[in-house]
């Protein structure tokens, strides 16, 4: 007799598995079937009175068909997503070095200010004159982001990083469209170690991407980016901090020279946390830059989003900034919903987004630099760069760094030339660091050096908790060495699954739950 | 500052260790003159009781929907979410967690994401869905960019049922592509000749269904023109829970499906995070955008998840890529499906049903009011009523007497001559009392 887990409900034969468990479930590491398995069509856990009966005026448009939707009872679903959630791995559960990620940690307090019924209940479309509080909040938000990076204007709308970046480039691409130059500049730069969405939002609004190649210290001359500018060049899309985690040192006469040529720069700010309080954009040349709210500020990644994009502008594209806005005149704001609607001296490229943007978004990343303040903002920054480099420094005798001329930003890049002979790559010493307890570093990224590993950990840990991920990723750098190969190749070891065949998976795409046939059926 | 654990011993400590002097030798890269000398002009830190205060004058001064009778709807709606849920999504290992980028540890994401695409493909009666977009709006952008790549043209037809901000995000995001967009007029009555628009140029034709103004449309007919002509029917939906009631846009072979999912699950946070909804036909899966989770099995056999066929994706493809997009909405994906499995179908057609009872409920009274007629032949939870007066004051009027009454098409649609028409939703929430409130209010305003 199967039960609706699958399972035969008579007691199973003694056999030894070698302590193996009957169930496969090991203590708190459950298996957990998919609602589809343990679901039934007839089961809700939520109650909904029943209407009196009415006239439905659906029309020939109602439903005939079933849905095919399993329901399961509170209970049971507060059990599936706990027993779920107890197979992730999350900031709170311990170092989250992620590179260019930038896993810090996410108050509670941001999270209870975004709840706030204010924030939370209100209507994008309820009348403008009931939500004085969300365009107050909108507008200090505004102000923090532009003093923070000395922009004079900022677009709040994108609703993710590479939004954020299609937003500039579309300003920039209005601005050169304003001048006449639409039909000749239609190239941008990107360096070889850009994040994959800078050549990919380029080629989404209609550039051909041209690379620049990077110098051997990992960062980009401003010599090999004039010898690419001409009348043919749009922008440069450069990330500052860059990928390798290195302060690109000519970044003012790279813009320089790109503003003497008639093109814009576009700075990637994925790792602007490494220079909040220290430096500003604005006095770097930057024209737009995009900031991750998710990295930055610490509004939660949430296992992939969402995030928010919120773009700084210089004045030479301030007036492109897309709807909606919000307009501040005598002292009296007033909310830009259309092109068509813009006050004078504006031209607005378009609409990024339905409504207004990532409001609950903006609302953690307020609590979070509200909290800071100027001097948090500028210690986060510099125990994020310290921390990355306090790593480098315990590390670096045994691991090999592609540019070690540079100091580290926020992140510390390593190679995989010290595995070398070894036979353990830089995924199976990854998944070796999962069976320590740790979340694997960014790994192959970025591109332009072998089996990158780009360690972040961020302002958010102590000098204990370092200090024990450098002694642990030692003891693994010298089993590597050491001819302990069996521990990485076969890793992880000891997580809720083992290594995972991603090539079957991309071969043979099962992307949703299919009810299996009943088994005299396939039989025949 | 609370949340940083270094104190100035560790930090004099970590900068021996690292052999440096000061921190600013860490900087040395920070091109001369261009670090900062004075601290910026912002306030300094506070604690959490000052941020409560501060924040928490600011959210006071809104109105919140659930202080008032609400009807305003238009892409965004206001339902019921169960306590479950929201406790649910703040658990640590959702809420700060990554990406799936490393499956060992993030089988609890994953897993969530395969039962969320097998809950949208059946929803919508589509063979695959992705692992979510950023909002309705956006999926129908790249809705339209997909077909352009599956069909190689370059003209989209879009009908004027569409809600009129997704109008405008396709018209930016092709605009910007050099590709061509026919938005057609605003269609109140949904009446418009879309069938003649379709030609042997035309890549997709973009129907909304229920469309902006409420009302339901057959999307078989316009299936069948677009593929007599070689084109994609797109279609889209603001208001997810109606696919409870109504036929779902697979059944009438739709290409495309992309929609809003904020109604399950998500509070209306002014706009956003909302969740983005993608589905298609499999023929067509890859050129689709976004994250796509897949079932495979580990090394010792057992069955797990991971993301999959990601050299669709930027971080592989680069400027070849279908799409630039990096971020889903995670975590709105996990309120939905949460509150999806605690509906289940039974109570998602429950839900959808008592939404629509609501719905007919207010809308005959409401056309019972002088000065008030409704325009709708068939709708579900949303209509549109034609006033004697200009809508835009009438929502004004009757804010001041505490009923948010609905959205004006005119906020939409400046200029074009729809200025007495006003879009009215009811859901769930609405009470008896809601509604003989908002019918009394408009009866004294008009």
């Amino acid at each position: 007799m199967l039960n609706r887990q699958g399972r035969p409900t008579q007691a199973a034969s003694s056999v030894d598995h070698g302590r193996e468990t009957f169930t496969g479930n090991r203590a708190l590491q459950q298996i957990e079937p998919l609602i589809f398995e343990i679901g039934h069509h007839e089961t809700t856990g939520v109650d909904i009175e029943k209407p009196a009966p009415f006239k439905s005026r659906l029309g020939k448009h109602a439903r005939k068909d079933g849905i095919g939707l399993p329901g399961l009872s509170e209970p049971e679903t507060m059990r599936h997503y706990v027993r779920l959630s107890q197979k992730n791995y999350g900031i709170d559960t311990g170092l989250f070095p992620l590179g260019s990620c930038t896993m810090k940690h996410n108050a509670r307090l941001n999270e209870k200010m975004a709840r706030l019924p204010g924030f939370s209940d209100v209507h994008p479309l309820q009348p403008v004159s009931t939500v004085p509080g969300a365009l107050e909040l909108m507008l200090e938000l505004a102000r923090y982001l532009m003093t923070l990076t000395g922009m004079p204007a900022v677009a709040l709308s994108p609703k993710a990083g590479a939004h954020g970046e299609a937003c500039g480039m579309m300003a920039i691409k209005a601005a050169i469209a304003a001048k006449g130059e639409g039909e000749t500049r239609k190239v941008v730069l990107v360096p070889e170690s850009a994040h994959g969405t800078n050549p990919a939002t380029a080629a989404l609004i209609g550039f051909e991407v041209r690379s620049v190649p990077a110098r051997p210290d990992g960062t980009v001359a401003v010599k090999d980016v004039k010898a690419l500018l001409g009348p043919d060049i749009a922008a440069i899309m450069l990330t500052n901090p860059n990928t390798c985690g290195i302060f690109e040192p000519q970044i003012v006469e790279i813009a320089a020279a790109l503003h003497a040529a008639g093109a814009y720069f576009y700075c990637d700010g994925a790792n602007f946390n490494a220079i909040v309080g220290k430096a500003k954009p604005g006095d770097l040349g930057v024209d737009a830059m995009h900031i991750n709210l998710h990295k930055t500020f610490s509004t939660p990644h949430g296992g992939g989003g969402p995030g928010a994009g919120p773009v700084v502008l210089s004045s030479r594209l301030a007036p492109y900034a897309p709807v909606p806005f919000i307009h501040v005149e005598g002292g009296a704001a007033r909310l830009v919903e259309h092109v068509s609607d813009a006050p004078a001296g504006n031209d607005p490229f378009g609409r990024m987004t339905a409504f207004h943007g990532q409001m609950g978004m903006y609302v953690r990343a307020l609590a979070y630099m509200l909290s800071h303040g100027a001097d948090g903002m500028k210690q986060a920054s510099e125990d994020a760069v310290l921390s990355a480099n306090y790593i480098r420094a315990g590390l670096s005798d045994l691991m090999s760094l592609p540019f070690p001329d540079h100091p580290s930003m926020h992140e510390a890049l390593f190679d995989d030339e010290w595995l070398k002979g070894t036979g353990v790559t830089t995924l199976d010493f990854a998944k070796a660091m999962i069976d320590e307890g740790y979340h694997p570093m960014t790994v192959y990224f970025p591109l332009v050096v072998h089996g990158a590993m780009l360690i972040e950990p961020t302002e958010s840990e102590s000098k204990a908790s370092l200090d024990l991920f450098i002694a642990t990723l030692r003891d693994l750098a010298m089993a590597a060495k050491g001819n302990d190969k069996a521990r990485f190749t076969a890793a992880p070891h000891h997580a809720p699954i083992r290594r995972l065949d991603e090539t079957r998976a991309a071969r043979q795409p099962i992307l949703k739950w299919v009810k299996p046939e009943p088994i005299a059926a396939a039989a025949e | 500052m609370r949340y940083l654990p270094l104190t100035d011993t560790d930090r004099e400590d970590m900068l021996a260790r690292i052999g440096v002097p000061d921190i600013d030798a860490l900087f040395s890269d920070v091109p001369a003159g261009k670090l900062l000398k004075t601290p910026l002009d912002l306030p300094r830190a506070k604690g959490e009781l000052e941020v409560e205060r501060i924040m928490g004058r600011m959210a006071a001064r809104n109105v919140a929907a659930s202080a008032a009778p609400f009807f305003v709807g238009a892409g965004a709606y206001k339902h019921h979410v169960p306590a479950t849920v929201d406790h649910l999504i703040q658990r640590s290992e959702f809420l700060t967690s990554y990406t799936p980028y490393q499956p060992e540890i993030a089988q609890g994401t994953l897993q969530y994401l395969f039962e969320f695409q097998t809950q949208i493909a059946a929803l919508t009666g589509m063979e695959v869905a992705n692992a979510s977009m950023y909002d309705g709006s956006t999926a129908t952008g790249e809705a339209v960019l997909m077909a352009h790549r599956v069909t190689k043209r370059r003209k989209a037809v879009l009908s004027g049922g569409l809600h009129p901000h997704y109008t405008d995000v396709v018209k930016t995001l092709s605009g910007m592509a050099s590709d061509e967009v026919v938005a057609l007029a605003p269609d109140v009555a949904a009446n418009e000749d879309i069938l003649a628009q379709i030609d042997d140029e035309t890549s997709c034709v973009v129907v909304q269904s229920p469309d902006v103004f409420g009302n339901l449309r057959d999307l078989k007919p316009i299936a069948d023109k677009a593929h007599a002509h070689g084109a994609l029917l797109i279609a889209v939906f603001t208001e997810v829970v109606s696919l409870g009631a109504v036929t779902s846009p697979g059944a009438m072979d739709a290409d495309i499906v992309v929609g809003e999912g904020q109604s399950i699950g998500n509070a209306l946070n002014f706009g956003g995070p909302y969740v983005g909804l993608f589905a298609a036909k499999s023929k067509y899966l890859r050129q689709m955008p976004g994250r796509l989770c897949g079932a495979t099995v580990d090394s010792d056999g057992h069955r797990g998840f991971v993301l999959t066929l990601s050299t669709r994706e930027q971080h592989i493809r680069r400027d070849k890529a279908t799409s630039n997009i990096c971020t889903n909405s995670g975590l709105c994906v996990l309120a939905f499906t949460i509150h999806m499995t605690l509906l289940g179908e039974a109570g998602l057609s429950r839900l959808a049903e008592l939404n629509h009872a609501n719905a007919v409920k207010l809308a005959d009274m409401l056309a019972g009011v002088k000065g008030v007629k409704l325009l709708n032949d068939s709708f579900f939870n949303e209509f549109t009523l034609k006033l004697s007066k200009p809508a835009a004051e009438v929502v004004e009027a009757l804010a001041e007497k505490g009923v948010l009454g609905g959205v004006p098409a005119s906020r939409l649609l400046p200029g074009a001559g729809l200025d007495d028409l006003l879009i009215v939703a009811n859901t769930e929430i609405n009470t008896d009392e809601d509604r003989a409130a908002f019918v009394a209010a408009l009866a004294e305003v008009l």
